[in-house]
């Protein structure tokens, strides 16, 4: 027995040796740079899009569906011929900031220059440090699959005149050192308006509805700024720094993209971090938009939304909506619930959903799936009830609102 | 011939309730350790879905949680002049498969044996005379006591989130819990379940002749609970799909809803689902394990080399492993020799039905765990000079379900069909309800497993025989018991109550308790006993056998709660004791 203890402690020191041996090689990139680098990494979510599930670490490979077309996350391991092992600082810098590769190539937005441009060159030079740590993969891929025209990568030349700010943000003094590491962290950093901030028909920011909610890959991402009634303005610092640590908090357990993003990235991020991050987002204040009224509750689509409810859903979520903290989510005054777009709802209800697993949390409760049990009329008409009861207000869902996603490609 | 995989220190046989704790104590020990389950992967996300989790036809008749006979069985007879027979359809008991085990479709009841319930054979001596008990009764002590293993029962109580009031904190007396029952260091994790009108009736009727009825405890959750790992579990919905159902709320204690999310997380840990362990391998000496031998999900023969291996499945397939790899000797009734297969037990049951025309008891709102016991007259808590048995009974009122397959009750001269059935099911089915007596299984020489002469599995290994006959002790003791149970159920005025006495022959047919207990006992004599008070086995010490297989007698009671601590009991003397110094915990 001693014998594989041993084992399995000598190759764990011996992969120690071959991260030290990778770092000691560049003499300017010390231990520390490099954690600083992996940290940073993981807080970007680099895996997300550069990591293929079950392939080797950023070897690349992730299909990403954009409106226009397929893109697939680059190999960045230091494999000089597959990866970017043989990129200088510069060229790193480059593609990571402004969204010009080697020899001026191009990126598509995809990666997420536009905010990445906010980062510092001293934490980019971190995350090349780290990445230069890794284990070469030789994985040779093509990124672009867009099709004709917008796989014209010079297009991105106009693309960017229009919608690309490049450069850092100067800190604002007038806020806290707490509240600019929070800004730093959202935007340069952890990219949230990536799914948050709803786009234009170019796929660029709509700068003015900022952290308000966007749609993407078929999932909505809601509202995370700190409005109360649309966005998690209700939600303590201490809730949402839990949300981001564990995936779960009294309100809700993150899942889907957001799921995969808490288990990734923000679960391993410092509690100073994250509480920078809530002291931020909750200080995010759009212009309050008048409440849509509630529908009236002998709607007959409320009444037979109400029936479904009280025998399908009321055993987890409760008859008041309220759910159980950190394993069924809160759906009463729930800003994903009322949210304007009931994308990610309905696909919930049809397809079910797979809670976060984290240290934190390791319970991973799941919604189950409807879409075998419930006709479409059904599935709008549970959603139009839990939209409108509670104390939440927000517009119906159709039954061909259900139809259109069950024919999306990516459905289920 | 098996092809032999990369060594681990730990293979475990079985990822049940024991399989998965004793996995997760040894991971945190930081050994490297593979689980080998004969049946599926199974967890609340992907295995029950609300929608399907309560399809009665498949789960609670066709018993799709259970093992499958075609895969596993074993063979049944009354006594020694019989010929076995195999099962073909579980009913008596019903033995899981796949991950979580029979802990996946248990109804949730989670009691302590009784402190004399422990060292049987030398309490009944000192109280009563060595002669008081039975000639033909094997019981013994188990060699751990009461105290020993009270922490362990705590441990899995929070763990489960255990639903409860107790009776006695640290010999202090408790309004409203059990009176009868041991010294427990600290209430239940969680308060008691809501009580239905059918319990509640039942509680006032036996405390109106002089009972002590209290709420049984339960692992279905009076309330939302975190349990100490981390793992979050919801509260109860009553929906009475709990006994042969996996729970689709997170509200029922199962290694998926308690330890597994935990478990799974560990890099030190892996599963192995669909595959089934032929045998545990002995090194030339007969005295050392090698590891096993197992069929993976394909019919590959793999062999897995390991330090140490730990017996985890059901309590009669413990047994069978045991036997078909030569661990320990076979049990034989007529020399009385040999330990392995020796005092098998199952659990002596009776019950009564009511009747009434104004009441109205919502059966259908009810868990496999709620309901209100009395055990005035459960092990020696009452004085049994003068009567011709030992042993007791608990008396409980737990209608577990109202299911319309299994539930219909009809009074007697009702037809089985037609519409005379229709009309008694109509009259009927809001206004009746069954109190049981749940009583104990004394071991007996004559009872035992062994491998079957006759019959094979679908590999060719001998199948597991049980013989297995109701020790007339025990059929005393429960018609006393059931005795006791009419004045309760003449408290309550019904229109009509039938009682139903132990039935025997003893039949493998109608469900009854569902208990299998022994044949694999723990003890102090390597003579008497297979493994050692650590559930090592005495014959190969890098063996370790956990389970129900271990009582060396069957008490009044539910036996997961014993279980759970036993495993939590051994698992710590693996940690403390035997990885410091590998070799006989006891001496032999």
């Amino acid at each position: 027995m001693c014998a594989s203890i041993t084992r399995s402690g000598f190759l764990a020191f011996a992969g120690l040796l071959v991260i030290l041996g990778n770092a000691v090689a560049d003499e300017s990139h010390s231990l520390d740079t490099i954690e600083r680098g992996k940290y940073l990494a993981t807080a970007a979510d680099c895996t997300a899009c550069h990591t293929r599930s079950g392939g080797k670490l950023f070897a690349g490979g992730v299909n990403l569906q954009t409106p226009f077309g397929a893109l697939v996350g680059a190999n960045i391991t230091p494999d000089p011929a597959a990866g970017i092992g043989d990129w200088t600082d510069d060229e790193f810098v480059s593609a990571l900031r402004d969204g010009r590769g080697r020899r001026g190539k191009r990126l598509y937005p995809a990666m997420p220059y536009p905010a990445y441009t906010k980062m510092t060159r001293e934490d980019a030079l971190a995350i090349r440090a780290y990445l230069r740590s890794i284990e070469p993969a030789p994985d040779r891929l093509e990124s672009n699959q867009l099709p004709f025209p917008f796989n014209i990568r010079s297009a991105m030349a106009v693309w960017n005149m229009i919608n690309f700010q490049p450069g850092q943000e100067a800190a604002d003094p007038s806020k806290s050192g707490q509240w600019n590491r929070g800004h730093y962290l959202v935007d340069a950093i952890g990219h949230c308006g990536a799914c948050h901030t709803p786009k234009n028909v170019m796929g660029a920011d709509r700068r003015s509805s900022y952290l308000q909610g966007g749609l993407l890959q078929g999932w909505y991402a809601p509202n995370i700024t700190g409005e109360t009634r649309r966005g998690i303005g209700a939600w303590s610092i201490e809730e949402l720094v839990a949300y981001l640590k564990t995936g779960a908090n009294a309100y809700t357990v993150a899942s889907g993209g957001m799921g995969e993003e808490v288990v990734h990235a923000s679960s391993h991020m410092t509690e100073a971090d994250l509480d920078a991050v809530a002291v931020y987002l909750l200080s995010v204040k759009p212009a309050v938009r008048q409440s849509p009224l509630p529908l009236d509750a002998t709607d007959p689509r409320m009444m037979a939304g109400q029936a479904l409810y009280k025998d399908i859903c009321s055993p987890c979520h409760t008859d008041a909506g309220t759910g159980a903290a950190r394993l069924f989510p809160r759906l009463a005054r729930s800003p994903a619930v009322h949210a304007d777009d009931p994308t990610t709802l309905i696909r919930t209800v049809l397809y079910g959903s797979r809670g976060a697993a984290t240290d934190g949390a390791p319970t991973g409760p799941r919604m189950p799936s409807f879409f075998w049990r419930l006709g479409d009329a059904q599935v709008a008409a549970v959603i139009t009830y839990i939209r409108n009861a509670w104390g939440n207000a927000a517009s119906p869902v159709s039954t061909n609102q259900v139809r259109e996603i069950k024919s999306e490609p990516s459905a289920g | 011939m098996a092809t032999k995989l990369p060594a681990k220190d730990v293979v475990i046989i079985g990822l049940g309730w024991t399989g998965a704790i004793l996995a997760h104590e040894l991971a945190n020990e930081g050994l490297d350790i593979v689980a080998i389950e004969r049946g599926p992967w199974r967890d609340t996300a992907t295995s029950f879905n609300i929608g399907y989790a309560a399809d009665e036809l498949r789960y609670g008749v066709r018993y799709d949680l259970c093992q499958k006979t075609a895969q596993g069985t074993l063979t049944f007879r009354n006594s020694d002049r019989e010929t076995a027979l195999p099962i073909r359809q579980w009913g008596s008991f019903q033995p899981g498969n796949g991950v979580g085990g029979a802990g996946v479709h248990w109804g949730g009841q989670t009691w302590r044996f009784l402190p004399s319930d422990f060292c049987i054979r030398s309490h009944l001596s000192e109280r009563y005379g060595a002669r008081f008990i039975p000639e033909e009764l094997s019981i013994q002590d188990w060699g751990v006591t009461y105290d020993n293993l009270e922490p362990y029962y705590d441990r899995f109580e929070y763990l489960a989130g255990i639903s409860g009031k107790a009776g006695n904190i640290k010999g202090v007396i408790q309004a409203g819990g059990n009176p009868f029952e041991g010294p427990r260091k600290r209430e239940y994790p969680l308060p008691p379940m809501q009580m239905t009108l059918a319990p509640t009736l039942f509680g006032e009727a036996a405390r109106s002749i002089g009972y002590h009825p209290f709420p049984s405890p339960s692992a279905n959750l009076s309330t939302d609970y975190t349990n100490p790992l981390g793992v979050r579990m919801g509260q109860c919905t009553y929906c009475g799909f709990c006994v042969r159902f996996g729970c689709a709320n997170y509200s029922k204690a199962t290694p998926q809803t308690t330890i597994l999310p935990v478990l799974m997380r560990k890099s030190n840990f892996e599963v192995r689902t669909e595959s089934e362990v032929l045998r545990i391998n002995l090194d030339r000496s007969g005295k050392h394990a090698t590891g096993v031998t197992y069929i993976d999900e394909s019919g590959n023969k793999r062999e897995q080399p390991a330090e140490l291996v730990l017996v985890c499945a059901f309590a009669f397939n413990n047994v069978h492993l045991m036997l078909l790899s030569g661990i320990g000797r076979s049990y034989d009734p007529k020399t009385r020799q040999g330990t392995v297969g020796r005092n098998y037990a199952y659990q002596t049951y009776s019950s009564v039905q009511l009747y009434f025309d104004d009441k109205n008891f919502n059966p259908f709102i009810s868990a496999g765990a709620l309901g209100q016991s009395a055990d005035d007259f459960n092990g020696d808590n009452f004085d049994h000079a003068g009567l011709n048995f030992v042993g007791g009974a608990g008396i409980t009122c737990q209608p577990t379900n109202g299911r319309p397959l299994a539930n219909l009750p009809v009074p007697p001269g009702t037809p089985r069909w037609g519409a005379r059935w229709k009309e008694q099911v109509k009259k009927n089915y809001l206004r009746s309800f069954g109190f049981v007596s749940q009583g104990s299984s004394h071991s007996a020489y004559a009872n035992c497993l062994d491998l079957d002469p006759t019959y094979t599995d679908r590999i060719g290994r001998p199948l597991l025989r049980m013989t297995f006959d109701f020790p007339e002790n025990d059929v005393r003791m429960s018609n006393y018991i059931t005795g006791k149970m009419e004045p309760i159920a003449k408290a309550m005025n019904p229109r009509q109550y039938v009682v139903n006495r132990v039935a025997t022959p003893y039949s493998v047919i109608p469900d009854q308790s569902t208990h299998n207990t022994g044949g694999a006992i723990m003890g102090t004599d390597p003579t008497l006993s297979a493994v050692n008070k650590y559930l090592q086995s005495w014959d190969v010490p890098n063996v370790f056998v956990i389970g129900a297989s271990a009582f060396p007698q069957n008490p009044g009671y539910n036996p997961t709660g014993t279980v759970g601590a036993l495993a939590y009991w051994a698992a710590d003397a693996l940690s403390s004791k035997y990885l410091k110094s590998p070799g006989p915990l006891v001496p032999a």
